[in-house]
């Protein structure tokens, strides 16, 4: 066995990924990964509300225009799209900034990251939304219409508690593409998770050791989510009969 | 729901301001692949090489409030053009090609292009012997330029860093690699490259291979390029370049 | 399909012309004049996209068949490594799949000699071998878990009858376990395929020449940075438009 672990390159693993080895570069760049996942798939649910709702009850132009962008975010790969949105994206700030008579504007890292994975969630979360959307019974918003409610307030009262229990499936598999696609901003240079091992692997030549470390964070936070969204889908549920059916 | 929304527009707006603040600070761009021993991240997450202590020097003397900023290096032109970054640092050599693009600052280092290749192949730098053969590059590179305009008969294989091209010279992946001397003087002195030795300077042709390392800026940044300039000529006339050096190399590279 | 009529509505006409607009501003404001040097390099490239692409997901179809059956129905000791299976491949970024495979089993090969001299070696020094396994084990993780569910959602009672009359197993898997969970997938098998689709660019990573990696090479050479990228965007929607277009077909068919 540890003639296999030698072979393998897995011999002074413990050694360099303690915290004071690599280990902690790794740790930082999972945080980094984290935290633009988070605000990937944050910016992605209100770019989707808005989309879901522009969809189904907006003029002929927005659904045509939402339809354009979500079909074309579907179709091109996210690796070509992340180049695109983080070349444009940053010559469109600095024009607008110029414009306006300011300076350039400095984008660091996490904003862009975020603001590319959030365009490309965007595109997904309208699918879920609209699908969660749609799904709630008619009747439902009507009996909240003929009580006066203002539209806003139907959105927050009635439509969105609503289609909780219908959008949970598919915002957590969301999640979970944005957690992995992080990886994907490791080819512009970005110093998240993915990254952080290459580096870590290539200077210590410990390249099974470093690879297996960072899948096995993948891993943890794919299974952590899980856990965390099957019961954030039982609360959405609370009050619903349960879909199995029978008793348990 | 609605706490989830108002978080994610609240993290949003966050992060589309959080950049205008820091202003007169140069961005240094540097590649963000390791590329020992000028530029490559130590296991406590600092940027640490030849090339990271002659941008602190080079900086110092300036007066310039520099921070290291890492990008993709097949991107980095366009970073810089885009205004991601303000000057690149990074083993960047100066060529006709790029001029079109870009300005630079005078060179501050300088040193030829070898052919790498295991010690049991018997090959050298010149087209012939490398005909047939399996030569890995860097992307974006002269040596990629100059493999393409030379070693036509020889299979060329591009990898985003020089790093993993190294990685497969070892692997017995590719015959050969070509990159610059100081970097595989480096390489073949480690443990992974003891594999493998400099067969040899390819020939010299100045409109590929650049007149030496130098600070790419944005055209027309004079400000910068000349500000770069004086530190360059300040950290070579008080003898600062020289003790760089010194620490990681044998022989003088300007 | 949407019908002429549609297309006819008064904003979509403006829609149009504004669009034919973006495309005539581009075509003269923008540099294309790369392309007829580039063009034979773009047409090999997009052949190896496509045959990747092709090899991956029939082979990654082909494995998801047995792993799906068996975390369906398999023992404990089937379905457990199975499951597994799944969970890992669906779990990490196929981005750092494909650089383990390519860089960890590399920097085994210096340390076993013997490899380099085996009949294997020819194959294994070159990076398409392991883009499509990487591809091929991601396609089958995916696939893998929506043929489980494909698997048991045929209805028992049919394969009751089957046994009732007196099938063998295989057979009866063969003519009808088979081709009902295959129907039941097909409409999904579309949107997984473009899904591959999307994954194929990652192999440029390990120097495998396709499409994305000659779009990258003319931003290299020349620094036109939009350009290629647009184009490159084009060509991925062109073919996953062909392919929502034959699944379609194929399932009507």
């Amino acid at each position: 066995m540890t003639g296999l672990f030698e072979l393998l390159g897995l011999g002074a693993s413990a050694e360099l990924l303690s915290l004071s080895g690599w280990g902690g570069n790794l740790l930082r760049g999972l945080a980094n990964s984290l935290q633009i996942a988070f605000g990937a798939f944050g910016l992605g649910l209100v770019i989707g509300l808005f989309g879901a709702y522009g969809k189904l009850y907006g003029g002929k132009v927005t659904r045509d225009l939402l339809a354009i962008y979500t079909t074309v975010i579907r179709a091109v790969p996210e690796l070509v799209l992340i180049l695109i949105l983080y070349y444009v994206g940053s010559d469109i700030i600095n024009k607008i900034s110029e414009g306006l008579g300011g300076g350039r504007v400095e984008i660091n890292g996490v904003a862009a990251g975020i603001w590319v994975l959030g365009v490309v969630q965007g595109a997904y979360a309208t699918e879920v939304l609209r699908g969660a959307i749609k799904a709630v019974p008619v009747g439902q918003i009507e009996a909240a219409k003929s009580y006066g409610m203002p539209a806003f307030m139907i959105m927050r009262r009635v439509t969105i508690p609503a289609m909780m229990s219908f959008a949970v499936p598919g915002l957590a598999n969301l999640w979970l593409i944005a957690t992995k696609d992080t990886a994907l901003l490791a080819v512009v240079g970005f110093n998240e998770l993915t990254l952080e091992t290459r580096q870590a692997a290539s200077s210590t030549r410990a390249y099974f050791t470093f690879f297996l470390a960072a899948g096995f964070l993948y891993l943890m936070v794919t299974l952590c989510s899980g856990a965390v969204f099957a019961r954030i889908e039982k609360w959405a549920r609370r009050g619903q009969p349960s879909l199995k059916g029978g008793t348990r | 729901m609605k706490l989830k929304a108002l978080l994610a527009a609240a993290t949003a707006a966050a992060a589309l301001t959080a950049g205008a603040a820091a202003a007169e600070q140069v961005k240094i761009g540097i590649a963000a692949e390791p590329y020992p021993p000028f530029a490559s991240l130590d296991n406590s997450g600092n940027w640490v090489g030849w090339e990271v202590e002659v941008i602190g020097a080079v900086c110092a003397a300036a007066e310039l409030d520099c921070v290291i900023t890492p990008v993709a290096w097949d991107g980095i032109i366009p970073s810089l053009t885009g205004q991601q970054i303000d000057a690149i640092m990074a083993s960047m050599s100066i060529t006709e090609e790029r001029m079109k693009t870009i300005d630079f600052s005078d060179p501050y280092y300088n040193t030829p292009a070898v052919i790498v290749a295991d010690k049991s192949m018997d090959i050298d730098a010149t087209p012939e012997s490398l005909a047939g053969k399996i030569v890995g590059i860097q992307a974006s590179t002269i040596h990629q330029a100059y493999a393409q305009e030379y070693f036509k008969d020889a299979e060329l294989k591009v990898y985003q860093t020089q790093d993993e091209a190294n990685q497969d010279l070892f692997a017995g992946r590719i015959d050969a690699t070509q990159a610059d001397s100081i970097a595989m003087a480096d390489f073949v002195g480690s443990d992974t490259g003891s594999c493998c030795e400099i067969k040899g300077a390819v020939a010299d042709d100045p409109a590929i291979l650049g007149r030496g390392v130098g600070a790419g800026v944005r055209k027309g940044d004079d400000a910068l390029r000349e500000a770069l300039n004086k530190g360059i000529a300040a950290i070579l006339a008080d003898g600062t370049h020289e003790k760089i050096t010194a620490k990681y190399f044998t022989t003088s590279i300007y | 399909m949407t019908g002429l009529k549609d297309l006819m509505q008064p904003h979509r006409i403006v829609m149009m012309l504004v669009f034919a607009a973006l495309v005539i501003w581009c075509a003269f404001a923008l540099r294309w004049d790369w392309i007829p040097k580039y063009a034979p390099l773009a047409l090999e490239g997009l052949w190896t996209t496509i045959w990747i692409l092709a090899v991956s997901t029939v082979l990654g179809f082909l494995l998801a068949v047995p792993l799906g059956l068996a975390q369906a129905v398999g023992p404990w000791y089937l379905s457990i490594p199975a499951r597994t299976f799944c969970t890992i491949i669906r779990g990490t970024p196929l981005l750092l799949q494909i650089w383990l495979l390519y860089y960890g089993l590399g920097s085994l090969f210096p340390q076993f000699p013997w490899i380099r001299s085996s009949e294997l070696w020819p194959y294994l020094r070159q990076a398409w071998p392991y883009a499509v396994l990487a591809l091929t084990l991601s396609y089958a993780g995916y696939e893998g878990e929506v043929m489980r569910g494909a698997f048991s959602g045929v209805a028992k009672g049919q394969l009751e009858a089957a046994k009732s009359f007196g099938m063998p197993r295989f057979t009866m898997f063969r003519r009808i376990w088979l081709p009902q969970a295959v129907r039941n997938v097909l409409p999904t098998l579309g949107g997984e395929t473009i899904l591959q689709l999307k994954a194929t660019p990652l192999v440029a990573t390990i120097t495998v020449m396709e499409i994305y990696a000659v779009s990258s090479r003319v931003r290299a050479d020349t620094f036109i940075v939009y350009e290629p990228l647009l184009l490159l965007a084009l060509v991925y929607m062109a073919i996953a438009g062909m392919i929502a277009f034959a699944f379609r077909r194929f399932e009507k068919g």
